[in-house]
């Protein structure tokens, strides 16, 4: 007679894996590196792969000598997705222990000091960006400009950015510079520079395409983020011709990339819908203040890293709309 | 096409025995009723060892001034003995043994297979319809087992609109219900102007999910004759077959947190087999003592539906489809989604047994638990509204007060959250956890309250 084996309903389960969904966020973002490699040849790929191998070791090493953990968590794939990222966040032709560092950064400081996948309170590779932005200023902010061919790699010619020449126009009051930015048919291919990730738009929606088809994310934060960004850079736009055109804006700089999938990493944003929309709008709001009135060229690393801090207060204050509160209608 | 408004999953159908027409189970040697089969006090045996029993005898009387109804034997033979069972809840319940004689039928029930309209009885009254059901002991045959004359009659300060007919069989792999309204459709509609009669409404839908193109089109061309009742398609989507999610889905009314009940809002659902169950007591005289049962899984070698008697014991239905395959198995009473493992597969078929589903070890296997990635996918899946990583965390860290705080109790253990969940982690059972312990200290503050 056969074994009855006995455990709690439900007894069947949608398949759907940690795994799965990591990796199909890589899979998704593989377009974006495709085109990175035609526009900033091979330092793309060099730089991406030194930011995996050393995000992995990093996780490796710290569960193997220093939490003396048996069972290695490298395998859920969340440190290669990190690691892809990070790297997305940097000039192609960065040097590589810069690199090492803000890896060591995202993993070791922002992932594994608050208990690993999951408990992390900030993304750990925006924050490794972030924390490289400020340590190596220089160095995170001159970009490459596109199509030197494809040896290119630490050798490459820099140039302006699409923001940077956005923030020019601000600071000196001149609407005419902005007439140097770059077509927005340059922009949704990738012929701009920027960190190696941004740069083209079509591969990047082009992800968020794979990854609401898979199901892996939802549109409520990327759109919100766009929307906000739209129509509240559109209304800057409308009183003060200094400030870039909305479609600009949506297209330049980590906007889409960190709208698409920073904004989105499941450990850092809100649980319920209507936390998600709050957070995107919160985001896309930030995103254009710093934009326009910070430090930095770029806002977008900064905004979502601010309400990354905020998410336990959202799920606490915006729960889902439970089931039978609405008032009865026919 | 309509659907609930809130959460939901997809999981895979797997109507295996979808087109099998409903058979007639052998007769078992020995059968077992337990007195329990209903929610509510059990009912209480009157018959003795050695007491001769026909087929539709009475042989457990509800208990009195208790939620409790009546059980009628399926078989006619000698009564073996008076004793306890394990049934398919896990429980040990009181039970009449009946060792089978021949098929010997009561005489007051119809064996004819004329169906009767309601056009040829127009004197019945709602109170002779709803005192019909009672004493047949008929109960919410979806699973649920509340029983039915309960239902007819709601709180007085509650008025009933629509009766709504769950004829979703949401769950996987189950098809007793569909293929009840394939071959019993005429009856099942009566049976429907029944409930609608009993429970005072002129309007009655009939809830079917799309994944049954077969049974809409039937129903809906049978309707033509019943213009009070209407067949509604529905996307398919668990827990549509969920009796607040039916509601939602058919008349866009949602029912408020417990302890409120379905009726508040003017909708009474009933099972299609229930609807079977009432045509049969009202207008052939039978009480219940059979029901339509899915037997079926990858493993067996004939996934069939059986017309069966109860107190049938499942090992003999399992044969009857080929036999347990080799191996670890699991044999689940109902569905895959909120069936109950049985730890035993001679206990006997009752009137919620909808189903009875054989999987092998492999397909059963929980994934390896990993930590919460926070994805909210089981937000998104659950059907309440609720949190269910939040209720699960709390639940595991003995946080009564909060769980309760959060709704726990709205919840109704569909598992959508579990079945989603990408790390595989317990959340059902853990939430079970807090919801039986909030469950028990709201009681027990309610009885502080009274003294």
């Amino acid at each position: 007679m056969s074994k009855l084996v006995v455990s709690l309903s439900p007894h069947v389960h949608s398949g759907d894996s940690v795994q799965n969904n990591m990796y199909w966020v890589c899979v998704a973002l593989v377009p974006a590196l495709i085109c990175s490699f035609i526009k900033f040849g091979v330092g793309a790929i060099i730089t991406t792969a030194i930011s995996v191998a050393s995000c992995v070791f990093f996780e490796w090493a710290i569960n193997k000598f220093m939490l003396k953990n048996p069972k290695c968590t490298v395998s859920d794939g969340s440190a290669i997705l990190t690691g892809i990222l990070l790297a997305f966040n940097m000039p192609s032709n960065i040097q590589p222990w810069i690199i090492i560092v803000g890896a060591l950064f995202a993993i070791g400081v922002v992932k594994m000091t608050f208990g690993g996948l999951g408990c992390n309170l900030f993304n750990p590779a925006l924050a490794g960006r972030a924390f490289l932005l400020i340590s190596f200023p220089v160095d995170m902010t001159t970009w490459p400009t596109p199509g030197q061919g494809f040896g290119t790699y630490l050798d490459a010619e820099t140039g302006a950015t699409p923001l940077s020449i956005m923030k020019a126009a601000f600071k000196s009051g001149n609407p005419d510079l902005l007439k140097e930015l770059p077509s927005f048919y340059d922009m949704l291919v990738g012929n701009t520079g920027g960190c190696l990730g941004e740069v083209c738009a079509a591969a990047l929606i082009l992800g968020f395409i794979i990854l609401l088809v898979k199901k892996v994310i939802t549109w409520h934060i990327p759109v919100s983020i766009l929307v906000t960004v739209a129509v509240f850079s559109g209304l800057l736009n409308l009183a003060n011709p200094v400030y870039a055109n909305p479609l600009a804006e949506l297209m330049s700089g980590g906007l889409l990339l960190g709208a698409i999938f920073m904004a989105t990493d499941y450990v850092t944003s809100p649980m319920s819908k209507n936390g998600q929309l709050i957070y995107g709008v919160a985001i896309g709001f930030l995103t254009v203040i710093i934009r326009a009135y910070g430090a930095y060229p770029e806002g977008m690393s900064f905004a979502i890293l601010i309400m990354n801090a905020f998410v336990p207060l959202i799920n606490n204050k915006f729960k889902p709309k439970r089931f039978g509160e609405v008032p009865a209608k026919k | 096409m309509k659907t609930f408004r809130i959460g939901g999953v997809h999981p895979a159908e797997n109507k295996l025995s979808a087109a099998e027409p409903i058979k007639v189970a052998e007769l078992p040697k020995v059968a077992v009723f337990p007195m329990g089969q209903h929610i509510g006090a059990p009912a209480l045996p009157c018959v003795q060892k050695g007491d001769k029993v026909k087929v539709g005898t009475q042989i457990g009387k509800p208990m009195e001034k208790a939620l409790s109804t009546s059980i009628f034997s399926s078989v006619s033979g000698t009564v073996l003995k008076v004793d306890t069972v394990v049934d398919a809840s896990g429980y040990k319940k009181p039970a009449v043994y009946i060792t089978v004689e021949g098929d010997e039928w009561e005489e007051s029930i119809d064996r004819s297979d004329k169906l009767v309209t309601m056009a040829e009885k127009p004197e019945l009254t709602p109170e002779e319809i709803i005192e019909k059901v009672k004493n047949a002991g008929i109960v919410g045959m979806g699973g649920a087992c509340f029983p039915t004359h309960v239902k007819l009659m709601p709180p007085p300060q509650f008025k009933p609109e629509w009766v709504i007919i769950n004829a979703v069989e949401c769950e996987p792999y189950l098809t007793a219900d569909h293929r009840l309204m394939l071959e019993k459709a005429d009856q099942v509609l009566v049976g429907v102007e029944l409930l609608m009669k009993a429970a005072k409404v002129t309007k009655g839908f009939i809830g079917i999910e799309e994944n049954k193109p077969d049974a809409i089109k039937l129903m809906t061309e049978k309707c033509a004759q019943h213009p009070n009742i209407e067949v509604v398609t529905l996307k398919t989507k668990y827990p549509q077959g969920g009796e607040k999610q039916l509601i939602d889905a058919v008349v866009r009314r949602q029912v408020p947190a417990p302890p409120a009940l379905p009726v508040s809002v003017g909708a009474i659902i009933q099972n299609v087999g229930t609807a079977f169950a009432v045509y049969e007591a009202v207008m052939k005289n039978k009480p219940l003592f059979e029901r339509v049962v899915t037997v079926t899984g990858k493993q067996l070698k004939q996934p069939s539906n059986f017309l069966t008697r109860m107190g049938t014991p499942m090992s003999q239905l399992i044969e009857a489809c080929g036999g347990l395959p080799d191996g670890d198995v699991k044999v689940i009473g109902g569905g895959p989604m909120m069936g109950k493992a049985l730890i035993n597969i001679e206990v006997p078929i009752c009137k919620g047994s909808s189903g009875v589903l054989i999987m092998s070890g492999d397909e059963v296997r929980r994934g390896e638990e990993q930590p919460c990635i926070r994805c909210a996918k089981c937000v998104s899946a659950c059907p309440m509204g609720l949190e269910p990583y939040l209720l699960a965390t709390c639940s595991g860290k003995k946080m009564w007060d909060k769980v309760e705080a959060e709704d726990i109790t709205s919840c109704i253990e569909c598992g959508s959250c579990q079945f989603t969940c990408p790390s595989n982690r317990p959340l059902l059972d853990l939430i079970r956890l807090g919801k039986t312990t909030v469950m028990t200290n709201i009681r027990a503050r309610q009885m502080a309250a009274k003294k």
